[in-house]
């Protein structure tokens, strides 16, 4: 007789093969969408040069979604690290474009040196606030932080659209609820063909690396992550040092915000974010947490989620590449076990035999 | 029209806005309780709902769209209960990927169907039906007895849930399960059977839920039908402190609040529609507040909501 | 001897290809009580969870009355009669003893209550135990959860009965009841399998005893014709020397290092975890605290290190009051406190994380910027490594892919480096071999005869009557005496942990 049992690597698989296993996952994620595109008549081979194509061709549509993913997913990241489950970036993100829009529509007249700057603190304390909230509200009665977050979000969604519709509208627009557009000092200059955003997004990136990886904070941060009584028992304030870090966390969603309102938008709408604050989730998490892996990651997904577009050039259904996102994130969740776990086949033991 | 005529017809449109939810959240209660939270509730109910209104269109048979509807909801769950429970993977992570993986499928099923209209014999199965006698009374009648299938249904399901988890062997087990799927197992309880069931049948009803949207609301395919009542729906399943007979509340009372939302556009009371919005997700809020204040064991969220259990952790 | 009911042939389980059981054989007969013997970590548990369908073994045979059996899961095992009560109890908290009791078991479709309480009334005639039906099992003690779990054995009819540590928790009268009930079932052809690492539990109860030492079966032996010394060296696997040293260095007229003075800590439920406790610590000595599992030493603790605020008293430490000050204030006062909690890497340890970053734990702080002391880091975590002889490849090793004895030598070491005053310790030698234990109780014998004060919560008694200088009992988050532990027997100390007042002559 010949079993199989699983059990828990308790030495992790090396670092190789864990990267090995994951491409493996892509790769295969890949093949079996190509063979159901081939199956519905489409040719794989033409649909992946499309994407593969996209970001030489779009290369500015696909930055647009980068800086936002890895500036959401850069928030999202030092929260999970403190096992913060803020699933509440798509909020952060809309009340920074909140924080960002109030200040540009209200100070418009400022030159930009002055304007984008204060546009950007306004969007990182927005975005902040928003975050806190539900991580005093975990301090104070240990409600559950991945459901308020959850919830925070579409009371934000809601309070754009309120905006756009209400107080905000703009009487210019004859009609159409509409937030009037900021003015030419409130928006992010282009550099290099791409707005600047992408600077601020890669200074993010070094900031957050050294933050997490050197610095006495991220220190903190991670000791709280594996155990808070430990933390408070080496004598850290966990209280004070989770809602810095959330601050942080919903700050940088919020940025994500203002760069989109600034930048892209050129104003606000209840439906700019388009999802990519869970997006973002599961980039971050594909990087395990890692800010220089999160920007790679990143790209990847922006590449399909711009590619949307040229497919359906080709007629077809631009919900290709959600499909493709999803097919691609379950093959890799499902690579995870086998790093995680071990699998051993016992090959046929001695005297052992079939039980009745 | 006199008042008490408005009001039962507005208690009717608010069950039936809430119908849709009902599914979706006691779907999301029984997926809870075997302690996996599901965030793909939103991709279920539009798998469902284009499923439905494609069969629908294809066969004109009710009975086999709602089927149809329910198995893709079904199917999403299977994916998701694969790799939660037999491959242990994030729960997080896996609903929301299912959630974007749901938009992706029903809006590739939906370009097909884009064109198409739900044939009579659909609308017709799924019209209110006004049951005689009791229909005629006021307000009631209308908010309850002159109500097509789905909201029966709707309103059987969430009993039957409270009842299979509340008062047979199989809910003790479910219940078991979400709390301690340890001592569930070393007491003899399949417990990856018991998973992969109610995550299955959760999701058949999410499928079902995103169906009434799109075959008993409307005529035509449109585009991410569900609006976000997926989202109210995981909500409204810790509103209801897991329990489907509050399910049925919740859902209700959702459902006025939208009803009221359109309403005070034609009153003279001025509140703003996204203000009205915001209610059941503040409300949601206070209610975690409120239950993690009281700190009443039995209303808490199931103590293994979002762990893997694997029997040979040592 | 009569046919063996129960077979275990050349049982042979790994994880993570690391044997935990390797080629193990034992049987069992009905009406016999057989003690599993061995140190911890010697691959016990993980053989009487093969026995009970939890873990499946890489290779061998098990039979029961003459069939061979293949174990799939639990259920498997519950068929074939088996019963187990686990070391860590598998009970649903938010249920009733009887819901948990019938769980797996229902014959109906529906549940009653009535129905439920009637087979749990039935069953404490029987055997003579006291379950309350209706009682939730988050307000039970740790002995009623016991019952609990022996009468789910009991309703499933099972006549094989396995204890996983069942006395661990227990007082020496619940122990002495408990062996009742075993002795009970033994007379009425039962099966018992119970694993124990306390000799004279074994000497007590057993008919016949199975020694595993390292994964490996080393014999099998009867208990009237051994001795405590001879399973001893089985178990360990050379004659060992089992006196702990006390040397004598405390000077008792000299002004204590630390007052606790009338702490009482009322928690949220209104109850008095700890009530009016007062006590003075010396410099270099140990001060060895007994008391059943909860009765307030984690609070105790806590309360010191200044984690916990009490609701009333006050702690002074070299004559300054410290209660209220923060956590970090009192470490750099020099009062260290190492709490291992069952789970061993709770409190104390990161375990995800590596050594240095470990060690650096209390001290990462003490240079000045926003930066940790990268160097220092590295440096501190190789003297520790190298100072206490701690086996890992690296010092950027994972702490919990350690063994348990290495582990813990990372957390004392780390404690001790500090140079503290006081030394507060909980619980230190949890889940460790005798050798590594004495290691433990050399290290703190040397604090103190540094003058270090060395606060010792234990749960061994004979460990602890041995190691104190004086020996505190509370019960209940009270103290109940303070003694001479030369001057108590083990069952006075017993009695004592459950609240009886033995005053023969108090210590100093």
């Amino acid at each position: 007789m010949s079993r199989i049992s699983i059990s828990k690597r308790k030495r992790s698989a090396s670092a190789v093969a864990d990267v090995l296993i994951r491409i493996g996952a892509i790769v295969g994620a890949l093949l079996f969408i190509g063979i159901v595109l081939a199956i519905m008549g489409y040719d794989p081979i033409n649909v992946y040069g499309k994407i593969i194509q996209t970001p030489f061709k779009r290369f500015g549509g696909v930055m647009n979604y980068t800086i936002m993913l890895t500036t959401l997913s850069l928030g999202i990241a030092i929260a999970f690290r403190m096992k913060f489950w803020n699933i509440g970036a798509e909020g952060q993100f809309y009340m920074g474009a909140f924080g960002a829009a109030a200040v540009a529509l209200s100070m418009g007249d400022l030159p930009p040196i002055v304007l984008l700057p204060l546009m950007f603190i306004a969007g990182f304390i927005c975005g902040g606030i928003w975050a806190v909230i539900p991580a005093l509200i975990k301090a104070k009665f240990q409600a559950s932080e991945t459901l308020v977050t959850l919830m925070m979000n579409y009371i934000a969604i809601a309070f754009i659209s309120y905006l756009q519709y209400g107080p905000w509208k703009d009487p210019a627009a004859l009609g159409a609820a509409k937030v009037p557009n900021f003015s030419e000092n409130a928006v992010l200059p282009e550099v290099l063909g791409v707005h600047s955003g992408w600077i601020i997004m890669l200074v993010l990136v070094v900031i957050m690396t050294i933050v997490l990886k050197y610095t006495k904070f991220g220190y903190q941060v991670d000791v709280i992550g594996e155990s808070e009584t430990t933390a408070k028992y080496a004598g850290m304030n966990t209280v004070k040092i989770m809602i810095i870090a959330v601050i942080i966390s919903g700050g940088l969603c919020g940025l994500a915000g203002f760069m989109q309102a600034s930048a892209v938008e050129k104003s606000i709408t209840d439906s700019m974010s388009a999802g990519l604050g869970f997006t973002a989730v599961i980039t971050a998490w594909l990087a395990k947490l890692k800010p220089p892996v999160i920007l790679v990651a990143s790209f990847g997904f922006s590449i399909l989620l711009q590619s949307g577009n040229s497919l359906q050039l080709m007629k077809i259904p631009s919900s290709i590449t959600e499909i493709m996102q999803g097919v691609i994130i379950f093959f890799v969740l499902a690579s995870e076990f086998f790093i995680n776990y071990k699998i051993t086949w016992h090959g046929k033991n001695s005297g052992a035999k079939e039980a009745a | 029209m006199d008042i008490i005529e408005q009001i039962g017809l507005f208690l009717q449109s608010a069950v039936q806005t809430g119908t849709p939810i009902l599914f979706a959240i006691v779907g999301g209660i029984l997926c809870e309780k075997v302690g996996h939270m599901n965030l793909g509730v939103e991709g279920m109910m539009l798998m469902g709902a284009a499923l439905g209104f494609t069969v629908a269109c294809a066969t004109g048979n009710p009975l086999l769209a709602m089927l149809a509807a329910g198995g893709a909801g079904a199917a999403g769950a299977l994916i998701y209960a694969f790799i939660t429970v037999t491959l242990r993977g994030n729960q997080v992570v896996t609903g929301l990927v299912l959630t974007i993986f749901g938009t992706g499928v029903s809006g590739l099923i939906g370009s097909f169907v884009s064109d198409k209209q739900i044939p009579q014999t659909v609308r017709e199965a799924f019209s209110p039906m006004e049951i005689p006698l009791l229909s005629d009374i006021p307000i009631l009648g209308d908010a309850l007895f002159s109500q097509d299938i789905y909201v029966w249904l709707g309103l059987i399901i969430a009993i039957l849930a409270y009842f299979y988890l509340n008062k047979t062997k199989l809910g003790l087990y479910v219940r078991a399960i979400g709390e301690n799927p340890g001592a569930a197992d070393a007491s003899g309880i399949n417990v990856t059977m018991h998973k992969y069931i109610n995550i299955l049948i959760g999701g058949f009803l999410c499928g079902l839920g995103g169906a009434y949207l799109s075959t008993a609301f409307l005529t035509t395919w449109q585009d991410n039908v569900t609006a976000g009542a997926g989202w109210i729906a995981v909500a409204l399943i810790i509103f209801s402190t897991w329990n489907p007979l509050k399910a049925i509340f919740a859902a209700y009372l959702f459902g006025m609040l939208r009803g009221l939302n359109y309403k005070m556009q034609g009153w003279e009371i001025q509140i703003p529609s996204q203000l009205l919005t915001m209610l059941p997700y503040i409300a949601t809020i206070v209610v975690l507040i409120f239950i993690a204040m009281r700190k009443k064991k039995e209303n808490q969220p199931p103590k293994a909501l979002g762990e893997s259990y694997f029997r040979e952790e040592r | 001897m009569s046919q063996p009911y129960i077979t275990l042939n050349n049982i042979t389980k790994s994880f993570d290809s690391v044997y935990a059981n390797k080629d193990i054989s034992i049987d069992v007969c009905k009406g016999e009580i057989l003690a599993l013997l061995g140190e911890n970590g010697s691959g016990k548990s993980t053989l009487v969870n093969m026995l009970s369908g939890i873990y499946k073994p890489d290779s061998g045979t098990i039979t029961i009355d003459g069939k061979e059996m293949s174990f799939s899961s639990p259920a498997d095992a519950i068929k074939a009669g088996i019963g187990m009560v686990h070391q860590h109890f598998k009970l649903v908290d938010v249920m009733t003893a009887s819901e948990n009791i019938v769980l797996g078991h229902i014959k109906h479709l529906t549940t009653s209550k009535k129905r439920m309480a009637h087979h749990v009334e039935k069953l404490n005639k029987k055997y003579g135990l006291n379950v309350e039906p209706d009682k939730k099992i988050y307000n039970m003690s740790v002995s009623e959860k016991q019952a609990v779990e022996i009468m789910k054995v009991f309703y499933r009819g099972a006549n094989v009965l396995i204890l996983d540590e069942p006395t661990a928790v227990l007082t020496p009268q619940e122990i002495t009841a408990l062996f009742d009930i075993l002795r009970k079932m033994k007379q009425q052809g039962c099966t018992i399998i119970i694993i124990t690492h306390k000799m004279a539990e074994v000497m007590e109860i057993s008919d016949r005893v199975t020694v595993l030492r390292k994964g490996e079966c080393i014999g099998t032996v009867k208990t009237s014709e051994t001795t405590p010394q001879q399973l001893t060296e089985m178990m360990v696997g050379k004659a060992v020397e089992l006196e702990i040293e006390r040397p004598k260095c405390c000077d008792y007229t000299s002004k204590p290092l630390l007052t606790v003075n009338s702490i009482t800590k009322t928690n949220t439920d209104g109850v008095n975890v700890l009530n009016n406790v007062s006590f003075n610590l010396y410099g270099g000595e140990i001060l060895g605290v007994a008391g059943i599992a909860g009765s307030g030493q984690k609070e105790l603790c806590e309360i010191i290190a200044g984690l916990v605020k009490a609701t009333t008293g006050s702690i002074t430490f070299d004559g300054e009051v410290i209660t209220g000050l923060s956590p970090r204030a009192i470490i750099k006062k020099g009062i260290s406190m190492s709490f291992v909690p069952e789970d061993r890497l709770g409190m104390g340890l990161v375990s995800g994380m590596s050594i240095t970053n470990n060690v650096i734990l209390k001290s990462y702080n003490r240079n000045p910027g926003p930066f940790i002391d990268s160097k220092f880091a590295k440096k501190l975590a190789e003297q520790i490594v190298n100072d206490f002889n701690i086996y890992t490849p690296s010092v950027n090793y994972t702490v919990k892919k350690l063994s348990g004895g290495n582990i813990q030598k990372v957390l004392l070491g780390r404690e001790i480096w500090l140079s503290p005053k006081v030394l507060i310790t909980a619980y230190p030698v949890r889940g460790l071999d005798i050798g590594a234990s004495y290691n433990i109780y050399h290290l703190l014998n040397e604090q103190k005869k540094k003058g270090v004060a060395v606060l010792f919560i234990g749960e061994d008694l004979d460990v602890l009557k041995s190691i104190s200088d004086r020996l505190m009992v509370i019960h209940d988050g009270e103290i109940v005496d303070i003694v001479d532990p030369d001057s108590v027997t083990k069952e006075d100390i017993g009695l004592m942990m459950v609240g009886e007042h033995i005053r023969k002559e108090s210590a100093q």
